[in-house]
């Protein structure tokens, strides 16, 4: 942070910029191809046609989701080369061969199957339809198990050694393996999931509230009330695995995290805090609101186990404080929000209050799944904040500094190529939102005579 | 293993050189149906040319990616130095990459068809330019220090890689023409049969003079051309090439639908193997410091091997779902097709 405008914090706005805006997309085109795949197997085992017009509606949103999520994601690839050059190089032995099988196993199979989703509706048979279907599903599924195997061997780097600035890789399948995969894969993924069932379900909500289809969106309503019910509790569960496992392996993190900065004496339990305002220079927090023996008890499952706080390690090896420790308490909060309205909705379809009949007047539960939608957004925003700046000042955990992996090159190279990602990108968000717009204001076209026909079904 | 393991980097610069050759291909064909769409005459037209490759642009463009990731993934750091050192074409590439990506999906969705078939097309012209001037300016050698680049993020740009850029543009045009040849009729079909003379034969002149280029300025690629055994080889490849530059002018003649396209792969295979055979072993032809040879900037023989392993079982497998997939869109573009089958019905 020596400078504002050095080549390395430019190359850093530019990954942070372009990662935020990315990965708006495939969480909710991993979760929505699930969607998909679920519905359209409702239609293929019912027959009825309500299930077949859901799968054309959403695959409309899906397919322009899609769409900016490729194009987002394209110079994502591409940017470890042209930014990072050392990083590549250092790392390349692992990291490289991950975004590789991730493109092999999943790019290609998504592309290819998403060709035939798109417009094989009558020109293949329904099965063959339904196959490729859940083959996009798959392959966005493996694309984000690989890129989060690759992202989270950065944070846990195992399964080699670091010679001469370079990562040899001895055993690969400890390094796929490595401690943070299983919760960073599985945090993510449902992450995604959840992004997925609280879009489906406030776009639902919407569509009731507004007096549109409402016996068609309830459907698509009451599978998300569903899905609800098992991924918000397992997400938190989830999540604090992940923290627990960031204790382990990441302490100055976790003690960034929580503003953790004096490691708490053997018989004393070290607190929580809700809410504090870090202050680096002075290695302390100028005030806090804290809940005793809290963080113990959260990280070790003892009220006095030993937390270590960043006091202990050199100022040049501390991540940024503030950021982390907000935004994961934003996460936090919508991760719990998220959790009491499916607690609501679960209550309110016990008694009754999901019925087509009144499901109109239960107006504030509607208007919480549509505010549900941005919120959830907004927690997995926060979370990348906190896993990606409170690895920092390391590219590779204790191994390569962000500072020494950035690519060599004048200052003005790289601004021009941030401006303009700073200008297309945003430029992207405005256009999905457009036709997003427009595809849920024009709605399910359910007059239309049906594409696809079974046989041995009625229709209608 | 022993005995294989020293090729292992040979190995993989040929899979590698196969998804250069798949891609320069099926994305060349689609990139130049985006360049000829700027010359389209009306919208009708532009729908006809955009359909002809709707349903396949993406699995095409994504042995982009592909390439992308194995190179990162067998050669880091020659993965990282060219595209470091080519920083401004590449980053260009990726831009136009947006433009041409989102403007099918969106021009499906919206009323101002015009503005999304410009941005197929310009979007297709950029890419198409940043891939002639990155690859004329790893032909005009990249300067290496320490294995760290050390030229200007300019070096790119010079006469030498705006001729290699001109010669990448008439190359797609070749190509994409060859391509509507097969998918369309009337009017399109036969303005496409002048446009592929025209091109083809920008293209081969264009070519002689890069190669000419670079014959004299690698004295390493000069000996491959005339000493034996391997100047065999590459006149071989050169005759073959040759050979099939014909064959393409007679298909064109006789109005052939099938031919010219077939043709046109066999030039293109014929002289990047050629091509490859008079680099080998260097990646990177490089004048000021020592060149990189395919051996000094592979990783680690472990990881190749692991790698080797799982392409072998992904390479058969995408072969054949892709296949399967061209089968099943097979045959001319209406205009409409595709258009109506995805309508809301
Ligand atoms: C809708 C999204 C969402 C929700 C509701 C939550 N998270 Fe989360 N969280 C993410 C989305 C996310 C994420 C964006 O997916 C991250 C960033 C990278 C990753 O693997 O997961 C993440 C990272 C992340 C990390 C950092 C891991 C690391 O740095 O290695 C921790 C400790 C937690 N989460 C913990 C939680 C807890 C305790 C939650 C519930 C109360 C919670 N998350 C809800
Ligand atoms: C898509 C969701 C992601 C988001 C929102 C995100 C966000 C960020 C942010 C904010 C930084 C900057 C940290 C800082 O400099 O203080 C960063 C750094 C970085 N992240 Fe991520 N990240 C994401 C995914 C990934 C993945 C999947 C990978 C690897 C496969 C990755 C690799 C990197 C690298 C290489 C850096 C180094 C550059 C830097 O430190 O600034 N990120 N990311
Ligand atoms: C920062 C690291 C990342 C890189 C290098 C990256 C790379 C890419 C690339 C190259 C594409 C376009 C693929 C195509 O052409 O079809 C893409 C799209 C996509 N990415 Fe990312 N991505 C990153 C972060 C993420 C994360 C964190 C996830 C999910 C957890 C993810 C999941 C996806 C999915 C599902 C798509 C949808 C489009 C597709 O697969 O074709 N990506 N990404």
């Amino acid at each position: 942070m020596e400078s504002l405008v050095d080549h390395v914090t430019l190359s850093r706005l530019q990954f942070a910029l372009t990662a935020h805006f990315h990965i708006l997309w495939p969480v909710l085109s991993i979760g929505l191809s699930l969607f998909l795949v679920v519905m359209e197997a409702l239609w293929l085992k019912t027959g009825n046609i309500v299930y077949y017009r859901h799968c054309r509606f959403w695959s409309r949103l899906f397919l322009v989701n899609f769409t900016v999520g490729v194009v987002s994601g394209i110079p994502m690839e591409f940017q470890f080369g042209t930014n990072w050059a050392p990083f590549s190089v250092a790392g390349g032995d692992f990291f490289g061969h991950m975004l590789g099988f991730e493109a092999a196993m999943a790019f290609m199979l998504e592309a290819t199957f998403l060709g035939i989703m798109a417009f094989g509706w009558n020109r293949v048979s329904p099965r063959v339809h339904f196959f490729s279907t859940c083959m996009v599903a798959l392959g966005s599924s493996l694309s984000a198990f690989w890129i989060m195997v690759a992202n989270s061997w950065m944070h846990t780097p195992t399964g080699g050694v670091f010679i001469d600035g370079r990562f040899v890789i001895t055993d690969k399948l400890a390094a796929i393996f490595n401690p943070d995969m299983p919760w960073g894969v599985s945090h993510m993924w449902l992450a995604c999931i959840e992004i997925s069932v609280f879009v489906v379900g406030g776009l639902s909500a919407w569509y009731i509230l507004k007096g549109r289809h409402v016996d068609f969106f309830l459907k698509s309503f009451k599978i998300a009330v569903i899905a609800a019910i098992v991924v918000t509790p397992l997400q938190i569960l989830v999540g604090d695995g992940s923290g627990t496992a960031v204790y382990e392996h990441q302490p100055a993190k976790l003690a960034a995290i929580e503003a953790h900065w004096e490691t708490n004496p053997p018989g004393e339990g070290a607190p929580w805090k809700i809410i504090a305002w870090p202050n680096k220079a002075r290695q302390d927090n100028d005030w806090a609101i804290e809940i005793p023996y809290a963080l113990s008890l959260i990280t070790t499952k003892s009220p006095t186990g030993p937390v270590r706080g960043l006091r202990e390690f050199p100022v040049e090896d501390q991540p940024p404080v503030l950021l982390p420790f907000y935004a994961f308490r934003i996460m936090m909060a919508v991760g719990f929000l998220l959790f009491f309205l499916m607690l609501w909705t679960a209550w309110t379809w016990y008694r009754g209050g999901l019925d087509a009949d009144r499901i109109m007047d239960r107006k504030r539960l509607l208007h919480a799944w549509i505010a549900a939608v941005p919120l959830s957004y907004i927690g997995m925003e926060t979370g990348w904040i906190t896993r990606e700046v409170g690895r920092q000042p390391w590219i590779l955990y204790n191994m390569l500094r962000t500072t020494d992996a950035a690519t060599n090159m004048p200052a003005s190279a790289v601004g021009g190529s941030l401006l303009t990602f700073a200008v297309l990108y945003p430029l992207l968000f405005v256009l999905f939102v457009y036709f997003a717009k427009r595809i849920i204001a024009a709605g399910p076209a359910e007059a239309v005579p049906p594409r696809q026909r079974l046989q041995g079904h009625r229709h209608e | 293993m022993g005995l294989i393991e020293p090729y292992l980097p040979d190995i993989w610069l040929f899979i590698i050189g196969f998804f250069l050759l798949y891609y320069a291909v099926a994305d060349g064909y689609g990139l130049g149906v985006g360049i000829l769409s700027l010359f389209a005459r009306d919208e009708e037209e532009r729908s006809i040319m955009m359909e002809s490759i709707e349903s396949t642009w993406h699995d095409n463009q994504t042995w982009l990616v592909l390439l992308g990731g194995m190179l990162f993934g067998a050669f880091p750091l020659f993965y990282s130095l060219v595209l470091s050192s080519l920083y401004i074409p590449i980053l260009l590439m990726l831009f136009g990459l947006i433009f041409r990506g989102i403007s099918f999906e969106f021009r499906s969705n919206s009323d101002e068809k015009r503005t999304w078939s410009l941005s197929f097309g310009f979007g297709s012209l950029i890419v198409t330019i940043a891939q002639g001037f990155a690859l004329g300016g790893l032909l005009s050698g990249l300067p290496v220090k320490d294995g760290v680049f050390a030229g200007s993020v300019w070096g790119w740009l010079n006469p030498f890689s705006v001729l290699v850029t001109a010669g990448v543009l008439a190359g797609y045009v070749m190509l994409a023409s060859n391509y509507l040849i097969l998918k369309t009729h009337d009017e399109i079909q036969q303005r496409s049969y002048r446009i592929s003379l025209l091109s083809s034969i920008i293209t081969l002149v264009v070519s002689v003079t890069v190669h000419l280029r670079i014959v004299a300025m690698y004295p390493h690629a000069a000996g491959k051309w005339t000493h034996p055994p391997d100047c065999y080889a590459v006149w071989a490849f050169v005759l073959l090439a040759g050979i099939a530059f014909v064959l393409l002018l007679v298909s064109l003649k006789q109005r052939r639908e099938i031919a010219p396209l077939f043709c046109n792969m066999g030039i293109i295979l014929f002289s990047f193997v050629g091509m490859s055979v008079a680099m080998y072993p260097y990646m990177i032809p490089n004048v000021i410091a020592s060149p990189l040879t395919v051996h000094s900037v592979a990783a680690s023989p472990d990881t190749l091997w692991f790698m080797l392993v799982v392409v072998m079982v992904l390479i058969p497998l995408i072969l054949t779902y892709t296949g399967y997939k061209h089968r099943l869109f097979r045959g001319k573009t209406t205009g409409i097709g595709y258009e109506s089958e995805k309508g809301h019905g």
